[in-house]
């Protein structure tokens, strides 16, 4: 019971491209991984995996010691997965708090205890103030956020964010990495894929490296950036 | 802070006060007059024209929530009219079940026939949704049309000779407004609870962001299912109060496309998803239809659906939000016109 998340040589194919070839790697309780790796390394597949959009063609997926690959998505929500999309797919229809509400209500039916419950959440993201505005009309880095509490309000093990900074100004970042900091203070993992790299690695402990599908490092931030095979991936040879 | 939101508050409190009063003030006289209406409305044909607007808006309600609030628009749900219809008709005149009972399991017949072609079909996303609904409405009338138990193409006729509300046969019109009335109620009532409670956000979510939904814990099939099911329910209550009514069933007449047609433009007429908007669109629409009939019915044939065409499109292009939005808007804009000249 040492490790939250256990991926096992997990393979996934589309026809014939091999999007993750053979990967494992770990997260570990309370800890930020960074899931990285130039376009086309994967690591948004290896993601749709672990929440379970994706059912891998091979290996095994463990959370918390309990098989979850080829679980549904919904059903990786109700064990402890949450996750957040790439476009932050925010509900246009709702208020801020209700798209919170949303995710609160898997836990508890009941809309009271769900706006509470929200309006918690935003207080922890920075959007309280928001919470009765149309959440159609928060700007990009707010609706990231949003689509973090909305995530939270499921009580996840283990957090999973698909490029938060990406496209954000240097505040921005780090109002986004203050969020992340404040996750793992609360206990739950976070497996980021993200393309920024100064704002991941000062926070990650840990960095798994994805290139043309296969997992080429594995380490602490410090280590990974030593590693020739990875400066050789981002730079070319 | 405090110094900032406290006036703010103030400010926003009374026109939220005038608001709360307003509603009240607006159901009260909407109940009412709705009440008392075919009081004053001595004529048949106009009591005949009320009914018609109450059981059209309660069928867009029905719709509604699947259509409006989960956004899986279905062109097929006549079908589940139709088999209410049917349902307490054939029972009524098979084995004399009463036709209040007979509605009831019309209601079942058609949630469980709706949850067998829901369970493939909701794997289809939008337009392929829509177009296997409108498949199999067809295919519904194609059996019901050669079914010789349901009386094939010639119908099943409800013998009059034992009238009261225990059999739900009355002599006049009256009565059948009341029921409609009552019918409108009860769906309303229940559009309004599910809109409150965890489903008209789930139903929501699914409408807005299918993907995110599922992320968050929402089984899509589970709750498209669970939306069909309130829907066709109410849907297929109206088809055996229609029966009731007109005492005459044929498949073209309770299970005609058109019919589908009507319960989904009457929804997006007043407005989709909003929970008044269906009844809104049902009074327009039926005097559209209506009074176009009667003012170009006779000049040839067809004349009175291309005015209606030409108006719903012109309500698609310039007030998608539908009549309720359109309401909505100037509304605000006489509020805030009125708050701007306290203010000077």
């Amino acid at each position: 019971m040492s490790e939250l998340l256990e991926v096992r040589n997990v393979t996934k194919r589309f026809g014939g491209l091999v999007a993750n070839d053979d990967v494992s790697f770990n997260v570990g309780r309370a800890q930020i991984v960074g899931l990285i790796g130039p376009n086309g390394a994967g690591k948004t597949t290896m993601f749709n995996c672990v929440a379970g959009f994706f059912a891998p063609t091979e290996g095994e997926i463990h959370l918390d010691g309990q098989p979850v690959h080829g679980l549904s998505p919904e059903r990786c929500a109700k064990v402890g997965i949450a996750r957040t999309f790439q476009v932050a797919r925010t509900f246009t229809s709702m208020s801020v708090a209700e798209n919170v509400m949303v995710g609160a209500l898997m836990l508890r039916r009941n809309t009271t205890l769900a706006r509470s419950k929200a309006m918690e959440l935003l207080e922890f993201v920075g959007l309280a103030r928001h919470a009765d505005r149309a959440a159609g009309t928060l700007t990009v880095s707010e609706q990231r956020r949003l689509a973090v509490a909305r995530a939270l309000a499921l009580e996840p093990k283990l957090l999973l964010m698909d490029e938060v900074m990406a496209g954000l100004n240097p505040t921005e970042v780090r109002e986004a990495v203050d969020v992340v900091l404040k996750i793992r203070a609360q206990g739950i993992s976070c497996l980021i894929v993200e393309h920024v790299l100064e704002g991941i690695m000062p926070i990650a402990d840990r960095i798994v490296v994805l290139d043309y599908g296969k997992k080429i490092a594995d380490g602490t931030p410090a280590q990974v950036s030593q590693d020739d095979r990875v400066i050789a991936a981002y730079l070319g040879e | 802070m405090n110094t900032l939101t406290l006036p703010a508050r103030e400010h926003g409190d009374a026109p939220a006060r005038f608001k709360l009063n307003w509603n009240l003030a607006l159901w009260a006289l909407g109940t009412a007059v709705l009440l008392v209406l075919p009081v004053f409305v001595e004529s048949p044909s106009h009591q005949n024209l009320l009914i018609l607007i109450l059981m059209a808006a309660q069928l867009g309600v029905a719709w509604n929530i699947l259509g409006g609030f989960a956004g899986q628009v279905s062109l097929g749900h006549v079908a589940f009219f139709g088999i209410g219809a049917y349902t307490s008709t054939m029972l009524l005149l098979n084995f004399g079940v009463n036709p209040w009972l007979g509605a009831l399991a019309g209601g079942v017949v058609s949630v469980l026939v709706g949850t067998v072609i829901g369970w493939p079909t909701f794997r289809l996303k939008g337009h392929y949704f829509t177009m296997a609904t409108i498949a199999i409405a067809e295919l519904i009338q194609i059996v019901f049309n050669n079914w010789d138990a349901a009386g094939s193409a010639v119908g099943l006729t409800i013998p009059m000779d034992k009238q009261g509300i225990g059999m739900m046969i009355f002599a006049s019109k009256l009565p059948y407004y009341y029921l409609a009335l009552g019918l409108l109620a009860i769906s309303l009532g229940v559009s309004w609870w599910i809109s409150r409670s965890f489903l008209g956000y789930y139903f929501r979510a699914i409408k807005d962001e299918p993907d995110a939904a599922r992320s968050l814990g929402v089984s899509l099939t589970k709750y498209k299912l669970v939306a069909l099911g309130f829907s066709s329910f109410l849907a297929a209550l109206g088809g055996s109060l229609y029966a009731q009514k007109e005492l005459y069933i044929d498949p073209n007449s309770v299970l005609h496309t058109g019919l589908s047609i009507k319960m989904a433009l009457v929804s997006i007429l007043g407005g989709v998803g909003s929970l008044f908007g269906p009844f809104i669109g049902a009074a327009a629409f039926t005097l559209i239809e209506e009074g176009s009939r009667i003012a170009f019915g006779g000049t040839g044939r067809g004349t009175d659906l291309i005015v209606q065409a030409v108006i719903i499109i012109a309500i698609a292009v310039y007030k998608p939000s539908g009549l309720m939005g359109w309401g909505k808007e100037l509304k605000d804009r006489f509020f805030s016109r009125k708050q701007e000249g306290g203010a000077k």
